[in-house]
């Protein structure tokens, strides 16, 4: 018996029950001070630095901006019937949209084989291996995104090596459009895909494969008779997890789309910092906000669904 | 790897697990690419951004010290980082302690607030930061960019000082407080000590999210106090030579002392996840 645990018994044990109550409350009234008085540094905190600055943003959405940087202050829903009315900002929405979608795809299907190998692997290397995979995560995206710069650009690696083997005598455009944003972005949130697989693939056990094997199955048809099914809820997860982050990037679409690639993060950018709209700024962010927040609502019952299963 | 046991009484098991094998070596290898990239342009000694490397050379590194700008954003990054894990550290630790120790109606809805701005896309908050701080004249400060960045890393000094408390045992305050000591004391002397591993894995990655992060920085202060990261945003932006490389290489050696730092301490998996 811990000692807190001792005094909470004699406290309820030894104590007339009216008394009790008294001192109860007392108690529980300075409990509540505390707790409040540890609490609202943090709070305080977050509001200045993330409740407020949203609050502000979806008021300054409503009011009427222009191009030479005057905002009239107002409550009009002229920023957001713009964005609605301009097919350019749909074009951009369906890029944004589909190139989550890409990346997702892909990005499940490269890290799936890591994710399953982490699962399954016995090896004394396994911790290491696990924070290989998980360590680009706290590298900066900016030098993450400069190495593919490197790798996927006009003298880069890719297109370096093709050239000197005779293989090809112009570059292939594999920087500055969708194509290099997609590789990048691929790599980039493996690390998440690969987590978020890891903690759906809690069902997977290898006993059933060996049951499917001793049963007469080959490999191929074990694995897609009973692993990949098995793994479909956790690798659904991880897909919609990178979409959700893929469409709210910054940085490698800049970098790597060098200004030709216009998804709805460098279209915020652009408006807030080039043309100084704040207002049509504010508007596509919350346009921005209502795709994450729908996708991160179905992430979230997807993850509960699969914590039932479990 | 080959230590994972063979059965003895399979007979395909190779070809297949072999090539199993190759296709999770591939992925490991796509994964490191930009990486491993970077290191080798770091250290080769070609004039201009080419392939394959003529030579070996640390010139890149010599000439970091001399590049302006990027020392500049070098000591900007420093100075914000710094000051934005103390201050989260301060006040995310207190939380964390108010979360676990005090049973208070509304407990679990003050613990997703407080995680909740990982749920929120950073460009979305650095837009609102700019919105409210561009009016009042406080963007391009270095205020501007902490205040930016607590929101961002209090998630995980919160996370990483709960995961530690959970695991505490409060018999020993107990004990400090029937012994006479105050508050502050039991906190110091007892407390502190038992969640440390929690508290230092937390501000280290608190201090890396804040020091990597490029966008807050961007949109608050890119024209007065450029970070180094969006130095180097900007740099890349007109040439991706190797003149980068080599910081990017500092930063990359920078990040693996965190991740070797959190994961002694933690388990990298079980704080990020």
């Amino acid at each position: 018996m811990t000692a807190t645990q001792a005094i909470r018994t004699v406290a309820q044990g030894e104590h007339p029950p009216l008394q009790r109550s008294a001192e109860e409350r007392r108690s529980r009234t300075r409990q509540r001070r505390t707790f409040w008085l540890l609490a609202a540094p943090a709070i305080l905190g977050l509001f200045g630095s993330f409740v407020a600055p949203l609050l502000y943003m979806v008021r300054m959405a409503f009011n009427r901006g222009s191009s030479d940087g005057v905002i009239e202050e107002t409550f009009t829903l002229d920023t957001f019937a713009r964005a609605v009315e301009d097919p350019y900002y749909w074009k951009v929405t369906l890029d944004t949209f589909l190139m989550g979608l890409t990346v997702a795809v892909l990005c499940v299907i490269v890290a799936y084989p890591i994710a399953l190998f982490l699962m399954r692997s016995q090896s004394r290397f396994k911790s290491v291996l696990i924070a290989l995979a998980i360590a680009p995560l706290l590298t900066s995206a900016v030098v993450r995104t400069y190495g593919w710069m490197v790798i996927l650009g006009g003298g880069g690696l890719i297109n370096g090596t093709l050239i000197d083997l005779g293989l090809i005598t112009i570059p292939l455009q594999l920087a500055n459009n969708f194509t290099g944003v997609i590789i990048g972005l691929t790599e980039i949130f493996m690390p998440y895909a690969i987590l978020a697989m890891m903690s759906g693939f809690g069902k997977l056990d290898p006993r059933l494969e060996e049951a499917a094997g001793s049963l007469g199955a080959n490999r191929i048809r074990t694995f897609l008779k009973v692993t990949l099914p098995l793994s479909l809820p956790g690798a659904l997860a991880a897909g919609l997890l990178v979409f959700v982050l893929a469409i709210s990037t910054f940085v490698t679409p800049r970098l790597l789309g060098g200004g030709a690639v216009r998804v709805l993060a460098t279209e915020i950018y652009d408006q807030a910092t080039g043309l100084i709209n704040w207002p049509f700024a504010a508007a596509l962010s919350i346009l921005l906000l209502l795709l994450f927040g729908a996708m991160i609502a179905g992430y979230q019952a997807l993850v509960r669904k699969l914590g039932i299963d479990r | 790897m080959t230590a994972s046991a063979p059965a003895p009484f399979k007979k395909r098991v190779d070809g297949g697990a072999m090539a199993f094998r190759v296709i999770v070596a591939l992925s490991y290898l796509f994964l490191l690419a930009p990486l491993l990239i970077v290191v080798v342009i770091a250290f080769s000694s070609n004039q201009y951004l080419s392939f394959p490397p003529e030579g070996f050379t640390l010139r890149w590194f010599a000439e970091l010290p001399q590049q302006a700008g990027f020392m500049q954003g070098l000591q900007t990054s420093l100075i914000t980082a710094s000051a934005a894990t103390l201050i989260v550290l301060v006040i995310g630790v207190s939380a964390a302690l108010a979360l676990d120790r005090y049973d208070v109606p509304g407990k679990a809805a003050l613990s997703s607030f407080f995680l909740s701005p990982l749920l929120v896309p950073t460009i979305v908050i650095a837009l609102g930061l700019v919105l409210v701080l561009g009016p009042l004249g406080l963007t391009n400060t270095y205020e501007s960019i902490v205040l930016g960045h607590i929101g961002i890393t209090l998630p995980y000094v919160v996370r990483t000082t709960l995961m530690s408390l959970a695991t505490s045992d409060t018999s020993c305050e107990e004990a400090a407080r029937v012994l006479g000591a105050n508050a502050f004391t039991v906190f110091r002397r007892v407390t502190l000590p038992i969640i440390r591993p929690g508290v230092i894995a937390g501000g280290v990655i608190a201090f890396i999210v804040s020091f990597d992060e490029a966008v807050i920085s961007l949109f608050v202060a890119e024209s007065g106090r450029p970070t180094l990261p969006v130095q180097i945003l900007r740099y890349v932006e007109y040439s991706a030579d190797a003149a980068v490389a080599a910081l990017s290489v500092v930063l990359i050696v920078f990040s693996a002392v965190v991740v070797v730092v959190v994961e002694r301490l933690m388990g990298l998996k079980r704080t990020l996840a």
